[in-house]
């Protein structure tokens, strides 16, 4: 029974965040308040879990939760919990996704919708852009020491800095390499240079 | 068979080495997708993670969604779909599982610190490669400068943006249209 009402739960979920994995965060927020299947510090440990594994974070934001709920009952349930709370929020994706490809499909040779995506494909490289910087914040700036002439080295990542200028020249360069090659060989830069 | 088979298997890929979000799937989806197995081409991933931004759910599945109904209707967008959650299933799984403290972890720390590097790296470089097609005027330039700056520094919904840029396009496009018109006729 908990199971059926976790994976509609989720299903609401995946339903009502627009806007990719981090949109979902208030509406899981309001289903722990809810339910009291799962406490706010789980929800940290869900964030900080779930942008330390591959995957999107949507995904893996219930998965992690999926298991809390389901554990509490037993093992199996927290096994079937991982399993269906993401199947929950993936659903309506699905059903919507395959309801709007084929009205594109229907539609692909109007000029009109032709005219409307002239504008959306900049405005999608715009939101890429905007999420490329969101990364490179975390990634090159040290938030916890103020901005100042005299610490520019530890206000700056420097190694990182580095370290993304060099993938940089590597992917321009080396086209045919794969970019699991790349990320992989910068975890293990980071590693040996405790970045 | 074979090809539900193959988007699984490139969708799974693609999900485990996703780090960061939807966003950072881009530099795979262009390899693998775009480039590896043509199921689209660049223009079309653009107008998947357009759409996506307006429809419920994670942009990763969405894409997915996309990709697998044009390759091989529903049974295509569902193999798809279940390959980009299956490694997050396994991975998040186990470690919710059996690792309490696992992203406290200094080895997994430092290892996403470098991970965190080549992310801006090869998202840089993915939207080198799609600018080039995109961005082909100054109405395209101002458009994607402006979104990216609002985007960036103020908290609006991307539904927002996404919606008043394809306004934005069906205006400028059917003006061009029509002074077009006007000049033949003269």
């Amino acid at each position: 029974m908990i199971l059926l009402e976790m994976f509609f739960r989720f299903f609401f979920v995946g339903m009502f965040s627009v806007g990719g994995g981090l949109a979902t965060l208030p509406f899981l927020t309001s289903m722990g308040e809810a339910t009291g299947w799962f406490t706010q510090a789980d929800i940290s440990n869900m964030v900080a879990i779930s942008e330390s594994t591959p995957g999107p974070l949507g995904i893996n934001m219930a998965t992690y939760i999926g298991y809390q709920i389901g554990s509490q009952h037993s093992e199996l349930f927290g096994f079937l919990g991982t399993l269906i709370a993401p199947l929950g929020v993936v659903t309506p994706s699905v059903i919507v996704i395959l309801i709007v490809s084929r009205i594109l499909m229907k539609f692909r040779n109007s000029k009109y919708v032709e005219y409307a995506f002239y504008g959306l494909r900049a405005a999608s490289i715009g939101l890429i852009s905007s999420a490329c910087l969101g990364v490179a914040k975390i990634a090159f700036i040290n938030s916890e020491i103020a901005f100042s002439t005299e610490n520019l080295l530890s206000f700056f990542d420097y190694k990182s800095i580095i370290l993304s200028i060099l993938i940089f020249i590597g992917v321009t360069k080396l086209k045919k390499i794969h970019p699991i090659v790349f990320i992989l060989l910068a975890a293990v830069a980071g590693i040996i240079f405790k970045m | 068979m074979k090809t539900l088979f193959k988007l699984f298997v490139t969708f799974a890929r693609i999900g485990g080495f996703t780090f960061g979000g939807g966003y950072a799937m881009l530099p795979m989806l262009q390899k693998e997708v775009v480039e590896k197995q043509k199921w689209a081409t660049q223009e079309e991933l653009m107008d998947y993670y357009a759409i996506g931004q307006c429809t419920p759910g994670v942009i990763a599945v969405n894409t997915a969604t996309f990709v697998g109904t044009k390759i091989k209707g529903i049974p295509g967008a569902i193999s798809a779909t279940l390959g980009v959650i299956t490694p997050s299933i396994v991975i998040v799984g186990i470690i919710a599982a059996f690792i309490s403290n696992f992203q406290d972890l200094e080895v997994v720390q430092w290892a996403f610190a470098g991970i965190r590097a080549a992310v801006v790296a090869l998202i840089l470089s993915s939207i080198i490669k799609l600018a080039k097609k995109s961005v082909v005027d100054i109405a395209t330039l101002i458009l994607f400068i402006v979104i990216t700056l609002l985007s960036f520094f103020t908290d609006f919904s991307p539904v927002i943006f996404v919606i008043s840029a394809g306004i934005c396009g069906l205006v400028i496009n059917l003006s061009k249209a029509k002074m077009s018109k006007e000049e033949n006729n003269k």
